[in-house]
């Protein structure tokens, strides 16, 4: 280990996408001691990731401009994973352990992609839709492949965008809700202006692209790597080459530090009140895991849960009506994107469920519970710690997440033994 | 329960409770088992899982020993998900006191025959080349083993199943006692035999067992296939496990089948909280890495804690509770569950058939001295 | 419009031996994608590659410089580097 650092703050935000940047931002401005903790090289989250040949968004770099010169400490490529007393996280870096005091907290882990199993899903190339994002932004070059975009939600679009932007070709876009729930969804849209224009570029960026609803991958396949996919198309079965397939079922909110911290969680969120601030006191949480809003939700209760955790709830109080606002656009999504139970028959007896093990869907089917499937197949035992079958599991079967135990994310065992050393 | 009326009555779905299930049903019993939670989520699932002979006393070794030969002759049944693994232990002997602990225990185990292996400290560092060097040698027991519990009480208990035995699961207990369990939900169970076989709570369903939940701490690291070949133990083990009041902490690690490496242990009384403890995390952490620098590094993706039920004399319950005919108890093996199940099951049922057991029963019966129990 | 002008300045790693050149700042996932490898190779034997991009699934997992099971998609490459695949 290199250096083992310990750092006190007023205000202490875990996640540095959009909710941790404004939180972070609006507490340094009014004056408390800031620090950011965050597992990615730099600021953004998922949503404004950054592109190695790209620059950032208008907004983006608005709020990475407010967050330099409001003094932030940011601390990236660190994960934080145990509380080994109240006020005090945790967190590892590659080759460091650091230890942060907190005054109060700000929880902004933001969300993944929810993946559902189905034949060939474990074939290299076939990626969450935010995951081959990532990695062309990352460097992947994908001029020229093509690629099949599938699942659900409006990543699809954004997703499908920007790979086109990219030199991508776009094969199609298979989007499993019916088109009356998304046309129910863009009639809603009136209230947010915003979201209207954004998806209206986005359909005209992807004018040549089919897009099709009530449609589904059926399965994957391929040797080494994926060479084509199967797709159910609004109740016709098609067989579409391709280099990539880019799959994910919306969004599951990231609740495993907020679980470990003790937070209240209820219909899988994070429980807040109206200054963001959880059923624990000094602890706060903003973003995607009190709901899945957005970008722009994820910003007004990142100013709110900023504010309040710097003491200034008269001035979070004044964004109450712009969070409501947003509110509004996170019930939609819930409703317009919810799975159909199609999905659930979608996985054969030898498709694998749970990656880090290996453990086929017919080894699972005996099982009545997350529990008992954990004991005697290993399901979510390994370095994921259940972050993929987990809710794949939820939705498969209906079993319940269990309780979460330190570390949150694998840890080098001298980090473990490191807990707590001063008082 | 389909029939209301059974031969006998097993609470508590561990190792121990499917062993005597298992033990039960083959010997033409009609058996029932009722447990909380599903089968082997206890302690069985959060100990480590090792198949040891060990010599604390006569009376533990005679038990470990002849259980570990009952897990040997079914080993050829043991499905592959039950990951029996015969790595042998190596006794670690850090100083020549305990080096001299070393031949004690060579000598010991050869008499009884049990094979074991003097190990200068070259063979050592060539055996286990992860440990630290300057180790003064070791005591290889090439039989000794591991396994994987939880899989290892569902094929007892399934077993038994196919005999004929019933198993409630999900259903906790209210009562036991008088030939009969009573469910918190008002149904009676039974049995003219009531087997509490409940771990480290026991005493909440039998007033007046001297039982103590001693709690546990294990670390799980990822797959390192090749890091480690044999279950390593410091010989201050013993050190710790007799320590009756302190808490303590003692090296101990594992070669699982995966290749994870499952690190131990820890000892702590009155901790009735099932979270983890960071203090005594941290010195199981430290005092393994004094041992194997190399483990530093290593990824751990899970902790998790349990409860060992524990007696004053560090022997098992097992047999007829004084204070009620129907009532026998299965409890009490502290951190031998898995390795003494097997046998306390074959024991408890020779008792109550009325066969002679192969190893005398006296030690571990409720009712021996020094383990006077205390009137309700 | 943004042309992929990744060569701005490249890094050049080993992945299983073979020499990779990847622009600066690409992470290890990227680089072993591009030498046409898997990242790892599953405990019933698939290959597998990177899944979620953020370093929450682990199939990315690989060897860096000795280090066993680091996540590939979270570590940005650096001259020299050696990749070992097939965990």
């Amino acid at each position: 280990m290199n250096s083992d650092s310990q750092q006190r703050f007023d205000v202490l935000v875990i996640g540095g996408g959009p909710a941790g940047m404004a939180a972070a931002a609006l507490a340094a401005e009014s004056g408390s001691r800031v620090g950011m903790v965050d597992d990615n090289a730099s600021a953004g989250g998922q949503i404004w990731r950054r592109a190695l040949n790209g620059v950032e968004t208008v907004e983006a770099a608005r709020w990475s401009e407010r967050l330099r010169s409001a003094n932030v400490t940011t601390s990236f490529g660190k994960r934080v994973f145990d509380q080994p007393e109240t006020g005090v996280l945790l967190a590892e870096g590659d080759d460091d352990l650091c230890e942060l005091r907190y005054q109060n907290l700000v929880v902004a882990t933001g969300a993944r992609e929810r993946f559902l199993p189905f034949p060939g899903w474990t074939l290299p190339n076939v990626m969450g839709a935010g995951g081959l994002q990532a990695m062309v932004k990352s460097g992947l070059p994908i001029r020229g492949k093509r690629v099949v975009v599938a699942g659900t939600g409006p990543l699809l679009l954004a997703v499908a965008a920007y790979l086109r932007k990219q030199g991508a070709e776009i094969r199609i876009i298979c989007e499993q809700a019916s088109w009356i729930r998304l046309a129910g969804f863009g009639a809603s849209l009136w209230k947010h202006p915003a979201k209207v224009s954004q998806g209206l570029q986005l359909r005209k960026e992807l004018a040549s692209v089919p897009y099709a609803t009530n449609s589904w991958p059926l399965a994957a396949h391929g040797g080494q790597r994926l060479e084509s996919v199967t797709i159910s198309r609004n109740g016709k079965t098609e067989v579409i080459p391709c280099d990539f397939l880019a799959c994910g079922f919306h969004l599951v909110p990231n609740v495993e530090l907020p679980l470990l911290l003790g937070c209240q969680i209820s219909g899988g969120y994070v429980q807040v009140d109206d200054l963001q601030q959880t059923s624990i006191k000094g602890i706060f949480c903003a973003g995607e895991p009190t709901g899945i809003g957005g970008v722009e939700l994820a910003l007004v209760e990142g100013q709110i849960a900023g504010l309040a955790a710097a003491g200034e709830s008269k001035r979070a109080r004044s964004l109450f009506g712009e969070r409501r606002k947003t509110q509004h656009f996170a019930r939609l999504l819930d409703r317009t994107f919810r799975l159909r139970p199609e999905l659930k028959d979608l996985s054969s007896a030898e498709t694998i469920v749970c990656r880090c093990e290996d453990v086929p869907c017919s080894r699972l089917r005996e099982h009545k519970s997350w529990r008992a499937a954990k004991l005697y197949t290993r399901c979510g035992m390994g370095p994921c710690q259940g972050r993929i079958c987990g809710p794949a599991t939820q939705f498969l079967f209906e079993w319940n997440p269990d309780s979460v135990r330190p570390p949150v994310l694998p840890a080098r065992v001298e980090s473990l033994a490191s807990l707590a050393k001063s008082n | 329960m389909n029939s209301k009326s059974f031969d006998a009555v097993i609470v508590g779905a561990g190792i121990v409770g499917a062993a005597c299930a298992d033990e039960f049903a083959r010997r033409g019993l009609r058996v029932a088992v009722v447990d909380r939670d599903v089968v082997g989520s206890g302690a069985t699932a959060a100990g480590m899982g090792h198949i040891v002979a060990m010599d604390d006393s006569e009376a533990q070794f005679a038990l470990t020993r002849y259980s570990q030969r009952l897990w040997q002759a079914l080993r050829p049944e043991l499905p592959p998900d039950v990951e029996y693994e015969q790595c042998g232990t190596i006794w670690v002997a850090a100083d020549e006191q305990e080096m001299a602990e070393v031949r004690r225990k060579h000598e010991y185990y050869g008499r009884l025959g049990v094979p074991t292996t003097v190990l200068d400290a070259q063979v050592l560092q060539r055996l286990e080349p992860n440990l630290r060097e300057g180790m003064t040698g070791g005591l290889l027991v090439p039989e000794d083993a591991v396994l994987y519990p939880p899989c290892a009480a569902r094929f007892l208990m399934e077993r038994a199943q196919k005999l004929g035995a019933q198993v409630q699961l999900g259903a906790s207990v209210a009562q036991i006692g008088q030939a009969r369990v009573r469910l918190s939900d008002g149904i009676e169970i039974a049995g003219e035999i009531i087997v509490n076989a409940t771990g480290a709570w026991a005493a909440e369903l039998t007033n007046g067992i001297q039982i103590k939940k001693r709690k546990g701490h294990l670390v799980i690291t990822d797959r390192y296939p090749g890091f480690l070949r044999h279950q390593l133990v410091e010989l201050g083990y013993l050190k710790s496990a007799h320590s009756v009041s302190n808490d303590s902490v003692a090296f101990n690690v594992q070669p699982r089948r995966t290749g994870q490496i499952l690190i131990g242990s820890s000892r702590q009384y009155g901790a009735e909280h099932k979270e983890v403890d960071h203090d005594i995390l941290r010195r199981m952490l430290l005092r393994a890495q004094e041992y194997m620098p190399a483990l530093g590094p290593m990824s751990a993706v899970r902790t998790w804690t349990g409860f060992r039920a524990a007696t004053r004399d560090r022997l098992p319950l097992i047999g007829p509770w004084p204070e009620d005919k129907s009532l026998f108890l299965a409890t009490g093996h502290e951190g031998l569950g898995i390795t003494t199940s097997l046998a306390t099951a074959r024991i408890l049922v020779d008792g109550i058939m009325g066969a002679t057991a192969e190893i005398p029963i006296e030690p571990y019966l409720p009712s021996r001295a020094g383990e006077e129990h205390v009137h309700a | 419009m943004s042309t992929p002008n990744l060569a701005a300045r490249d890094v050049t790693l080993s992945v299983n031996g073979a020499r990779v050149s990847v622009p600066l700042g690409a992470t290890v996932a990227v680089a072993v994608a591009m030498a046409g490898q898997a990242c790892r190779v599953s405990v019933s034997g698939e290959p597998r590659g990177a899944l979620c991009g953020m370093g929450i699934c682990f199939e990315c997992r690989v060897s860096i410089n000795g280090k066993r099971h680091c996540r590939s998609c979270q570590i940005v490459c650096e001259p020299g580097m050696e990749v070992e695949t097939d965990e």
